[in-house]
Order: structure tokens, then sequence, then C-alpha cells
């Protein structure tokens, strides 16, 4: 705050917004960057996908960060403190749209993931991460002065791996995982004693086991041969360069073609359509060839602005609750993040999560969008106390 | 309002550890994300950047033509054809297994193969080389061709390419020489000879087409296109015309050729042949018969013909006597034993040896043909009337000295020549050791098997007694285990004619353009020099003569009235019990001083001047223009 009154982010901050909502005005920066990002990268990458509408994507991108930054503006003038009220309404829509998608479900290659609505696929476990943080820090402060029992983290994993399992039948194992890590975050921002972490590592390990290991062996199908297969693809892609390996390969070639500077027009793994998903999770590779390292590298210090901040606001929320809640919200940013992008640049499994803000898709972008504005919200509750009390 | 004890304004020092970790967590991984960046892109940028390069390019091939073969004077031997074949492209076909093998199926249909072949021949070469077509079958019928054009809906990915094949206009004329194209072997791609060479290309596999291969055959073309991931073309960036392979031209003489095959088909049909210049070892004809029309090799053949070309009862068309073959030589070889006792010492040009019409050792007596009686002559003599009682002598004398063995050697008889021809076969000269060895094994297998006595042969071989002085007698003659070819004779009597340079003969003459200029002469290979003296030498070129052309020659009255000299000597192989004897002629042309070498042999022609030299008379002719000579002259039957 003692920067001199010329610099830039000096202004913005004086800026009119960002100060009577109280925003962060480095992860406003970062949100919009990010997003400015993805809409020219998805320009350049799908100019010939769409034969006649060069910007199919891109305007339908623009539409819903609009509406997704909308959304940010308002959640970010609420104050998140009520949602820990609507945590059961919260918690049963959650498991109700996990099991309405089931019944309503609209098949996208072989898994129901999404409820189709008037203008778009609405993808309910992506809203869902959002949900099961919000849900389960509220569970977690409503035992205040028992966090550290055993029951207490018992029944917060009960409440966790429930969804992380019904999404994960779908099948959609990424956004499984991500509530996984969400659940831990919570846990571990709560102050789970680490004897605890430990037990439920040693379960984790056992489950995984049993599902790739003792399952198939008693001819019981839990994880599908594909999903089997994108798991452990990235351990040896060129094993099998036919199909998972095939998308692995194609995304190294493609980021490792972009060199230091990018190769712009001349992204022959993006615009000739060897790189799979190039507008949707493998995004990351086509900022990679276009733009090189110093474009992925902008990206993710974009990122890494991003989650800096997030953790910021979890060190400065007025209330525990607010302090759990950034924190599922950071896990759920940093790991799709982290698996995306390791994802892309081979060394992690291919599980179908998506780059938040970058990836095409509505159902990711407002949910982050939200998401963020969560974030938001925190840090203007916690900036109007201090200013309360004349900090 | 909240509650009070929901509030935690201060960080508590175990939130700020945790909150600690997740930043440590998320620095560590960007760390890791960063580092991995920079080796992909900064360090691996050029590999991944050539990766990306190959996706998108393709080298779509094109076949070049080879060279062509022609003959001394410039007439084709072997040609280029264009042909259909049918391809698989394979970003064309279906990628679904059963669409795949029902269009296998139809495929095999139309084109009347096994399904399992055609399915096996594509799927390998896909797996080799993925984006090139695959060839399902060469040289296909324009009616088929068309058929399937017309019903492209019906075989997805199939497509037609015209390819070249191989024409020989002559069909039989120089079958054997030629050799065949085919595609190259696993093996042969890892050769250093077949660098540059493809899977799926086409490669000499035998004779002069392997030979001269690298000049023979083309560099082909490519076009550079690329496509996108789903193998359409979106441009063409390059194209690299196919360059056809050098013109070869050979020492061969096609008139010539034609009429040595024509003048031994005129006999038993089953015989060989060799015209060579005797100071430069050039190949004017070499042929075998029966023969083949090469033209059947270059369609899609049957193991049935294969078969039937290799077949004893039809006589082995396939074979190539002239360099393959191994038959004793009869009275030829006399040239080889005179040498060998001049120069050993064991004779002089103008020694006397009594001929008495047979010669005994131990038990044995050993008779001249037709129980003549010579009398007593010098070297001279014995050669014109062909005494075997002569040489008999000489090769009882030479026995034990191992002469006549080491001389048929030198002279290159019972060796490879060196022609430029990658399936000869050596031959074999008998020696003492040889025989010994062999009879020593003999004697082991039938101690330890002990057969029955009609089985003995068969079980241990056929060498049931050790060399005697007879083996030498025989061998001085041309007779007994001596296998030889026309090639080495025509050698042998080469290096007599020439002073004593033993030539390795040669088919390819050099290296032309396709207009035939001349871009690359081929070396005479260097020839081994024996030392003969002038005067041992002049000796046995004077008795060939005389055989040819004075009164009791025995190729005299074959040669009656032919106006170019000639010296040649007439041989009468035998071949055991219940087979005709093998003819044999060698001819020098013109004396005193001969250019060319003619050795013929007819397997089953009997004497030497009744079907050999009247053959060889043939081929004379035409070497040297003579007219007015078509067909075989009735030759004397002078036994030798």
């Amino acid at each position: 705050m003692q920067a001199s009154a010329s610099s830039p982010v000096q202004g913005f901050r004086e800026g009119s917004v960002v100060r009577i909502l109280r925003l962060d005005p480095l992860m406003l920066l970062a949100t919009l960057g990010i997003i400015a990002a993805s809409i020219y990268t998805i320009s350049t990458a799908t100019q010939d996908d769409v034969a006649g509408s060069p910007n199919y994507f891109v305007y339908r991108q623009l539409a819903y960060a609009g509406v997704g930054l909308v959304l940010m503006l308002l959640i970010a003038r609420f104050d998140y403190s009520r949602l820990r009220e609507w945590k059961l309404g919260i918690y049963t829509f959650l498991i109700a749209s996990i099991l309405l998608v089931y019944a309503l479900g609209f098949s996208a290659r072989g898994s129901r993931r999404a409820i189709e609505l008037p203008f778009f696929n609405f993808q309910a476990s992506e809203l869902g991460k959002l949900l099961l943080a919000v849900a389960l820090a509220a569970f977690m402060v409503d035992r205040m002065r028992r966090l550290t029992d055993r029951e207490t983290t018992s029944r917060i994993v009960l409440l966790g791996v429930v969804p992380a399992m019904l999404v994960i039948a779908q099948p959609d194992l990424g956004s499984g995982l991500v509530y996984l890590a969400i659940l831990v975050s919570v846990l571990f921002v709560a102050g789970t004693p680490w004897t605890h972490f430990a037990a439920l590592g040693g379960l984790a390990v056992l489950a995984i086991l049993a599902t790739l290991v003792v399952a198939p062996a008693l001819g019981v199908e839990v994880l599908k041969p594909y999903q089997q297969d994108r798991l452990t693809a990235f351990l040896s892609p060129s094993s099998d360069p036919g199909a998972e390996g095939y998308q692995i390969n194609q995304s190294l070639t493609a980021i490792g073609a972009g060199g230091k500077t990018g190769r712009g027009d001349e992204a022959t793994q993006t615009r000739l359509d060897f790189l799979p998903e190039h507008h949707t999770d493998f995004i990351f590779s086509v900022v990679g060839e276009e733009f090189g390292f110093v474009g992925a590298a902008l990206v993710l210090s974009l990122f890494a602005l991003l989650i800096w901040r997030a953790l910021r606001v979890l060190t400065m929320s007025k209330n525990f609750y607010g302090a759990l809640v950034a924190g599922g919200i950071t896990a759920m940013l940093m790991f799709q993040v982290f698996v995306n992008v390791g994802m892309t640049l081979g060394i992690m499994p291919i599980t179908g999560i998506p780059l938040p803000l970058m990836s095409y898709g509505g159902s990711s972008v407002l949910t982050t969008l939200m998401a963020i504005g969560v974030l938001q919200s925190i840090h203007a509750q916690a900036r109007e106390l201090a200013e309360s009390k004349g900090l | 309002m909240y509650l009070d004890n929901e509030r935690r304004p201060t960080l508590t020092p175990q939130l700020a550890f945790r909150v600690a970790v997740l930043g440590g967590v998320a620095l560590l991984f960007f760390a890791i994300i960063f580092f991995r960046l920079w080796y992909l892109q900064v360090l691996s940028g050029d590999t991944y950047r050539a990766e990306a390069n190959q996706n998108r390019v393709r080298e779509i091939k094109v076949q070049a033509p080879r060279g062509e073969i022609v003959d001394r004077d410039g007439a084709t031997l072997v040609d280029n054809r264009t042909g259909y074949a049918i391809v698989a492209r394979p970003d064309k076909l279906p990628e679904d297994e059963s669409a795949r093998g029902e269009l296998y199926d139809r495929l095999s249909k139309a084109l009347r193969m096994r399904r399992k072949v055609v399915a096996r021949r594509v799927e390998r070469q896909l797996k080799a080389l993925p984006f090139s077509s695959a060839i399902v079958k060469q040289d296909v019928s324009e009616p088929i061709v068309a058929w399937l054009l017309e019903r492209q809906d019906q075989f997805p990915g199939v497509d037609v390419e015209r390819v070249f094949l191989r024409k020989y206009p002559h069909g039989e004329v120089g079958a054997h020489l030629f050799g065949s194209v085919g595609e190259i072997t696993e093996s042969q791609l890892d050769d250093e000879r077949y660098n540059g060479v493809e899977q799926g290309d086409r490669i000499g596999q035998s004779g002069i087409e392997s030979q001269y291969d690298r000049f023979l055959r083309g560099r082909n073309g490519a076009a550079r296109v690329e496509v996108d991931a789903l193998g359409n073309l979106t441009a063409t960036l390059k194209r690299d015309e196919p360059v056809q392979g050098r013109q070869l031209r050979l020492a061969v003489d096609l008139d010539v050729q034609e009429t040595g095959q024509r003048a031994l088909a005129g006999g038993t049909g089953k015989g060989a042949f060799a015209v060579m210049n005797v100071r430069n070892g050039e190949v004017l004809a070499l042929g075998s018969e029966p023969s083949f029309d090469a033209n059947i090799f270059t369609r899609p053949f049957s193991q049935k013909t294969f078969n039937r070309l290799s077949a004893e009862e039809f006589g082995k068309p396939l074979y190539n006597r002239a360099v393959q073959g191994g038959y004793p030589t009869g009275s030829t070889f006399k040239l080889v034993t005179a040498t060998a006792a001049l120069a050993g010492g064991v004779l002089t040009p103008d020694e006397i040896i009594n001929d008495g019409g047979s010669i005994t050792v131990g038990d044995v007596t050993f008779k001249n043909a037709g129980d003549a009686v010579h009398g007593p002559i010098a070297l001279r003599q014995a050669l014109t009337v062909s005494s075997d009682v002569f040489f008999y002598t000489l090769g009882r004398e030479m026995n034990g000295t191992d002469l006549l063995q080491r001389w048929a050697r030198r002279l290159g008889v019972g060796r490879e020549t060196g022609i430029d021809l990658p399936e000869e076969l050596p031959g074999f000269v008998p020696s003492p050791r040889w025989r010994d060895r062999e009879f020593r094994k003999f004697t082991r297998c039938v101690d330890r098997e002990n057969p029955a006595p009609d089985e003995v042969l068969t079980t241990c071989g056929g060498i049931d007694r050790p060399w005697s002085v007879g083996d030498n007698i025989n061998l001085s003659v041309g007779q007994g285990d001596l296998r030889a070819n026309p090639l080495q004779m025509a050698v042998a009597y080469a290096a007599i004619a020439n002073g004593g340079r033993v030539l390795r003969p040669r088919l390819g003459l050099r290296i032309e353009d396709a207009s035939g200029r001349a871009l690359q002469q081929l070396e005479a290979p260097t020839a081994r020099r024996l030392g003969i003296k002038e005067s041992d030498r002049q000796a046995i070129l004077d008795g060939l003569y005389g055989a040819a052309n004075e009164p009791g020659g025995t190729s005299t009255p074959v040669f009656e009235g032919f106006p170019i000299p000639i010296a040649g000597k007439t041989g009468t192989a035998e071949k055991g019990a219940g087979r005709a004897d093998q003819s044999w002629y060698v001819a020098l042309a013109p004396y005193p001083d001969p250019k060319y070498v003619v050795a013929v042999t007819d397997e089953a022609g009997g004497f030497g001047a009744d079907t050999a030299a009247p053959m060889a008379r043939l081929i004379l002719a035409e070497l040297f223009g003579v007219r007015g000579e078509s067909q075989l002259v009735a030759g004397g039957s002078a036994p030798d």
C-alpha cells in the first residue's frame, strides 16, 4: 500500500469497481489475463474447426466469460458466510444434480456428464466442485471444537467421498479426483492431525490397489478399460502410439516444436488437427506450440499469481469458514492446473481435467469464475472488517 | 451475526504452517512444470520441431524405371514396360477391423488371391511404411483394373498405380544371364550394397540385374505433400522427379547368342556354350539349353510353372549350364594335360611316345577310343588325332606329382572363373588327397553302420576305393570325377591362345545414359599370368590346328570348306553305363592369331565331332559373318 500513486497497480486499485467491491486487484488481473489468453488461443486454434464460422468457439467462450464475470462480481458483493447456513441445501443439490445427470444425462463419448439446457450443456460435476468446497467447509466448521477428532475426519471424508465416487462412476474420473483434492485440502486447512492423513493415505493406497489389481483379477470392472489406459499411457506413450499414447505424443511434439518463441501461424500440430482436443483439455499444448516457452511461461505466471492470491485470501479470511472455503477452492484450482498442464507435458496421466478459465467450456468457465467470486467475497469481507476496525 | 468462536481474524501458527505447506507444494509443482517446459521447448525444441514436420509431411514415392540392358551393338536385351499394380492406401482403408476384413475378402476374390495372403501382405507393408501405399498385386490385367475402378465405392482405399516391370523382347535368348528383379528382402535392407533402397522397392535379385544393380537401379522420385491429421492433402511442398537407372551395355552379341542357342536346341536340347574374346575376356555369348521365356517371371507366376522350369524331366530350364554345370570334358581336357606335362618337364614338344593302342596299369587296360592305334607320335600329332594312350602315359607319369591337378586349376578348370554372374559354381578337379579323404570317411562309415551290401553306396557315399594311378589316367583325358563347364574350358583355351593370361570373363562392358553415351567403362578385370614357354604353347596350338584341318584330325571333316582357319579340339565324355556320351568342342579362331574361343557341349550328343563341333561351326560362322551357314553340318563321326 506504500506504492507510489503513479504505479499502474496502485491506479488499478484505486479504480472504482475494485474499491467499492473491495476486490483483490491482482487476483482480478490474473483472472482477466487468463481469460484473455484463453480467448486469443481459442481464436487462433479453432479458425478451421467449424466450417463457415471461424469464431464459433470464440463467441461462445466470450459469452461464458462475460456471464461468468458478472456472476463473479455479484458473488463478490455477497457475504459468503451466508453459504454456511445453506450447507444442507447445497450438499443436497450437489448430490441431486449428480444423480439427475444419471437420469437425464446427455452422453458425451460414452460418459454421462451433462444435462442439456437451452443454451448449453450443464455439467453438474463442474459446478459440484465449488458446491463441494462450500459445503464441506461448512460441515467442518460445525465441528469447530472437535476438529482433531477421528469422528470429525471420518464424517467429512464420507461427505466428500460419496459425491466423488458418484462422479467417478458417471464416469468422470477427472472431476472425481478434483473432489478428492478439495476434500483433502479442507481437512488440511482445518488442521486435521497428520496421523489421520497417514491413515487416509493408507486407505487410498488400498483402494487403488483394489480397483487396479484386485477387482480386475476378480473380473469386476471398476474403471473402464479406456480410463485405465489413460492413467497408465503417460508412463510409456510410445508403446501405444495409436490411442492414448498418441495424444500425449502429439501434445509433447506440439509443445516442444513451439520452442522458445512459438510457431505462430506455422503451428501445424494445432492447425492440421494432429493435436486432439486442442480447444479443451489440450489448450495448454496450443499455447506451447503457438507462443512457445515465452507464451507458456506467461500463462503459467498468471496461474501462479492467481494461486498466490488465493492462498493470501485464505490467510486473510475474517473467519474460519472463509479460510476453509478458500482452502478448498485453492486446491481445486491448483489440482486442475497441475494435472492438466502436467498431462500436456507428459508427466501426469490423461484424466480429462480442463485447464481452469483456459479450456473452452461453459460449465468449467462459469464454475471457476464463481469460485473466484467466492474468493473475492472472502477478500472483501476481510477488507471490510479491517476497515471497520480502522486498519 | 456470526458466532464468536467462528471468528479467526488472526492467523494461528498451525494454519500459517499449513498454508505455507500448500504454497510450498504449489511452488514445487510450478518449478517442475517450468523445468519440464524448459526441457521440452528450449532444450529439445529442434527435435520436436522436426517431429512436427515429419507429422505433417508425407513422402509419396514415385517409382523410377530401371536402366535398360543392351547388347554390344546397342540392341535392346532388357526393357521396361508399365503395368498396373493394385495398392492399398493406408489413409483411405477402413479403420474398423471387420470392415477391413470384408474389404480383403472382396479384394481377394477380385484378384483371385487367397484372402490370408492379401491381408498379410497389406498389414506387413503398412507396418513397415505406415504412410506409403502397400502393393497388393503387381501386374494386374487391364480388365480387372477397369472392373475395380468402376466399383471404387466397394473398395475403399484400393487404388491402381502404374509400375515399371521388365520386358525381354527376345524371350528365351540370354534368359539365363539377366536374372530377376524382385522386392528387396528384410536381410538385404540391412546390406550396405542397398543403401537408399526402401522397403517395397524392387532390386536385381539374380544374374546381371543383381551384379550391376547399383547402376541399373534408378532413383525413386518423391512428392512431398502436407497432410492434416486425417491424411487429407493440404498442400504440395516439393516434387522430385524419379531418375531412371543407367543403361548397361553388355559384351554380348545378340546374334551370336541367338545362333548359339538355336544351334544347341538343334542337338539333344540339353547343353551350354560360351563365346569369349581371348584377348580381353569379353563374353560375346553365354547360353544354356533348354532355356525359358524370361518374361514369365515379370508376371505373377504359379508354383507349378516354377516347378516345371526346375524339373529334371523338362531339362531344368532355369539351370544355367554354362556356369553352373559340372561335366567331365573328355578330350578337350588334353590341352590341360599337355600344358601340365610340358611345364612340369615331364614332356618336351617333340618327345615321341609310342601309342600301341592301349596301356595297362596293374590289371586294368586303358584303350584308345575306337580301338585306334596311332604308333609313335609326338604332342602335335597326339592332339591332332586325339591319341588317348599318349595322354594316358602322361597321366600315369604325373600321378603323385599333383602337376595335373595344379595346372588344371591354374588354367581355370574346377574353380570359379570370376565372371560377373553371381550364380557361378566352381566345378571340381579330383585329387588324391580328396579321394583318399573321402575313402577314409567311407570305410569308417561302413565300420560304424555296417550297411547291407546293396545299400553301401547310398548310406556311405560313393567313394569306395582310394586314389589310384587309374584316376590320374582318367583325368588326363577329362574322364572320371572331373566337373567343369564350357566357360571354364573357354578360359583355359584362351590362356593358351593369348600367351598365358587366365582371363576373368565379363559380360558388362560399360555404363551409359539413356541415349547410349558412355558414362563409365567397366574396367576389364586383371588376369592371372601363367609362365608357359612360347614353344610349348605353339606346339599345343599347332596340334589343335591340325585337329581341325589336317587329314586324320578329329574335326577336320566338320570344318571342311569353312573360310576361317580354326584350331579346335573335340571331346567325348563318358558318363557311365546306359547314359549317352557328352559331346564337347572348343575352338579358337582365327588361326594362327585367335581372337575368339568358342566352347560348346551337348549333354548327350555323343562324339564331339558329331554334335558339338558342328554347333561350334554355326556359332563361328555367325561370329565371322560367314554366309550360307544356317544348319548343323553333318559332321564326321570320328571318335576321339
